[in-house]
């Protein structure tokens, strides 16, 4: 019988919610009882909200435990590791029985985190027990020319998981057909997209798969040299990735004459950004790799023509590349028989926001936004109403409730005004603001800016000051037409991506939520109850106790009252902070 | 000052210029800021004009030009973070410590900055300090978290 496993997930959220402690305290328990079974760190499992997790794999099955913390471990490995008897309360999935969580794994297919949360990131040995390696391997060994692997990529149909959605396949050619000694690989590993975490889970989970996708692209285009540009704010992705190039150089899959295949020479390394959102664009990136400042500049030249040092180069994301080894290994076909005709394969979505199952979620293209909010997702939180999903970031828009049974592709959601981007899903609920939002994204595209286009370095400025204005109470007539008109020229007058999407989330919302702006400029309310200029709290005299709580919490001594008699809030002195609503024992306080 | 610096630079062939942003991330990382000093150090090693050295500079976010508190908070701002309330997050975190996004406070003790993402969406919002995460902090969790870091002084 195979000793019993115990895997902790440990990637960034795992660690932030105390599962690095959970680690130790099972390691000193075997150490303290001499107990026979292995312990092994994993990556993300991808029920973030559960974290931290941890899984035991016995000889009846494997079962995962969700919020655990150092006393649930102690339980765990008391009861089941010990005794075999699951502790069932804590158990979150198992393939034997059900649970109230099942379906969030259920619906899921998983290839480009096919490994996440299975086998430790940092040892190259468990990649390879899960057909790691084998896919490049296989096309050096059988000779496989470089155009039936680019001919492998473009039958897969995949695109572009960056959010571009650019058939990879056909890039490939590009870099292919231009002729020249030296080519670069480059992996976007910028994840700078407020609201998605897909690509750290990836580096952090499955670094090696990252890197022989990089290979092979290398392989095929006839690359020498390859770049992996990580954001500087993931530093364990960064060290993880770093292990991982260490361990495959060892082993002889990078460096010079690969896999015995003389004259097969490709090297990698990462390259940390600086915190530049601009530079997830492809020609700020290389600007920013050549050590400039992070700026776009026009295309053509395309970089599969001159990129990188002005040579060939070709760029892709860390989602698309973790794809690769199981296109090649497994055939294409493995590949497009999910999806939709033009969007073939699966794809990552960070969810996140009011649901209540936040985490990461792999699913085929041609699902329902609804079915990944409501089946997988377990819907909003506290059981509010869902009112809108955000998607595509700062590029994107909020696709509203009622297109909720728009089919996840990348036609299908650009018809919508949002974009399928890299993969954030941020879910609201009646409770946010809409023109708050679009003023959010507005803020970030306008700091972002690199200040190289007029219109998006200036454009974007007064886009935010006209939202602050009615979020703020002194919106104007001719306000929204202002906004619209400002919309059309930032994006018809920039050179890259961030500008010419930039007014994006403004459009969709005008286009969904017109209301909200109205009702904030002309009747200076907003109906969610988010904008605090706009909200008024008064004391509900029948319902007040006079029990003095809020008077004793407010910080600005708005309050005053006799005990035991209804209290008044002073208008002119409140500061909307909202302590003396939270405070209320009584829902004595309205909030209009 | 000049031979801290000097024992970053030597890891750098002072030809290739494309090493200017790794430069500066050691420094920072050893100094926890980048003064002009040291601007001016490698400006003179890479034979590049500081201007350019302070232009590359300012350009990326993660680049500070004054010394950090002794415990540097972030507060994230991103989207999950902001749905789920990180404005008030932020404005407690400023009213605890007494300073604004971007500030040290003046016993040198904690300094603030707003990022973008940290890419812990699941369990925002998110405040991070010296590099440890807190999870779905509160308004009270706040005030509990900073006080264990004052206490352990």
């Amino acid at each position: 019988m195979e000793k019993t496993q115990v895997l902790v997930g440990l990637a960034s959220c795992g660690i932030a919610a105390g599962a690095g402690k959970v680690y130790d305290k099972i390691l000193d328990i075997r150490q303290a009882e001499k107990l026979d079974f292995s312990v092994k760190r994993t990556g993300c499992i991808g029920m973030c909200y559960r974290e931290p997790l941890i899984e035991v794999i016995d000889a009846t099955g494997s079962y995962l435990y969700g919020d655990v913390d150092e006393n649930k471990a102690l339980e765990i490995v008391e009861k089941h590791v010990k005794s075999g008897e699951p502790v069932k309360e804590y158990i979150v999935f198992t393939d034997l029985f059900k649970t109230e969580d099942n379906e969030f794994i259920e619906g899921q297919v998983k290839i480009a985190l096919r490994n996440c949360g299975v086998i430790d990131p940092e040892d190259i040995n468990e990649y390879e027990t899960r057909g790691g390696y084998k896919a490049i391997s296989g096309l050096v060994e059988g000779k496989v020319t470089p155009e039936a692997v680019i001919q492998n990529v473009i039958d897969s149909g995949i695109r572009g998981r960056g959010g571009g959605g650019f058939p990879t396949g056909t890039k490939w050619k590009f870099a292919y057909n231009s002729k020249s000694d030296v080519k670069y690989i480059i992996c976007n590993a910028d994840e700078g997209d407020p609201g998605a975490f897909m690509d750290r889970s990836v580096l952090e989970g499955d670094p090696h798969s990252v890197l022989e996708g990089m290979t092979i692209a290398a392989y095929a285009i006839g690359a020498s040299d390859g770049v992996i540009y990580c954001r500087a704010e993931y530093p364990l992705a960064i060290k993880r990735l770093n292990i991982a190039i260490e361990q495959s150089k060892k082993k002889g899959y990078l460096g010079k004459n690969i896999f015995g295949k003389e004259g097969f020479n490709f090297d990698i390394y990462v390259k940390e950004g600086a915190g530049a959102f601009v530079c997830g664009e492809e020609t700020a990136l290389m600007a920013s790799v050549e050590g400039k400042r992070g700026m776009p500049r026009k295309r053509p030249p395309f970089p599969a023509v001159s990129g990188l040092w002005k040579q060939p180069t070709n760029i892709n994301n860390v989602e698309t590349f973790a794809n690769i080894p199981s296109i090649i290994l497994n055939g294409p076909q493995s590949f497009n028989c999910y999806g939709t005709e033009k969007s073939k394969g699966t794809k990552v979505f960070a969810l996140t926001g009011k649901i209540k199952r936040g985490g990461l979620v792999e699913v085929p293209m041609g699902i329902t936004i609804r079915e990944v909010i409501f089946k997988l997702g377990g819907g909003i939180q506290n059981n509010k109403k869902f009112k809108a999903v955000q998607m595509g970031g700062p590029s994107g828009g909020c696709i509203p409730e009622f297109l909720a049974d728009t089919i996840i592709d990348y036609d299908s959601v650009n018809a919508t005004g949002a974009i399928m981007g890299s993969g954030g899903m941020v879910v609201m609920d009646e409770t946010t603001c809409m023109v708050d939002m679009a003023r959010f994204f507005l803020d970030f595209t306008q700091k972002e800016s690199c200040g190289k286009c007029t219109f998006c370095r200036i454009g974007t400025k007064r886009m935010l000051e006209i939202l602050t204005r009615i979020c703020e109470g002194e919106g104007k007539e001719g306000d929204i037409e202002m906004l619209e008109e400002l919309a059309v020229h930032i994006k018809n007058t920039s050179l890259c991506g961030l500008g010419q999407t930039a007014p994006n989330p403004v459009i969709t919302s005008l286009k969904y939520f017109r209301n909200e702006f109205e009702a904030h400029i002309n009747n200076k309310k907003c109906p969610a109850g988010t904008c605090k200029k706009l909200l008024t709290y008064t004391v509900i005299a029948d319902k007040c106790t006079g029990c003095t709580v809020c008077a004793k919490n407010c910080s600005v001594n708005a309050i005053s009252g006799e005990r035991k008699q209804p209290h008044f809030i002073n208008q002119d002195a409140c500061i909307k902070c909202g302590v003396c609503y939270n405070k209320c024992k009584f829902e004595a306080i309205s909030l209009t | 000052m000049e031979t801290k610096i000097q024992g970053i630079l030597d890891r750098y062939p002072a030809e290739k210029t494309e090493n200017l942003i790794p430069i500066l991330q050691d420094i920072q990382d050893h100094d926890g800021f980048l003064s002009q000093e040291s601007v001016i150090e490698v400006s003179k090693y890479l034979k590049m004009p500081s201007s350019r050295i302070f232009g590359v500079a300012t350009f990326y976010n993660q680049f500070r030009f004054t010394p950090l508190g002794k415990y540097h908070i972030q507060v994230c701002r991103g989207t999950a973070c902001h749905v789920l309330g990180s404005v008030t997050v932020l404005d407690e975190v400023e009213k605890n410590i007494g300073v604004k996004a971007g500030q040290t406070s003046r016993d040198g003790m904690f300094s603030l900055e707003v990022v973008a993402c940290i890419g812990a969406c699941g369990l925002a919002p998110v405040i991070a300090i010296n590099g440890n995460f807190h999870a779905k902090v509160t308004c009270e969790s706040i005030k509990e978290i900073l006080d264990n870091y004052r206490n352990q002084e």
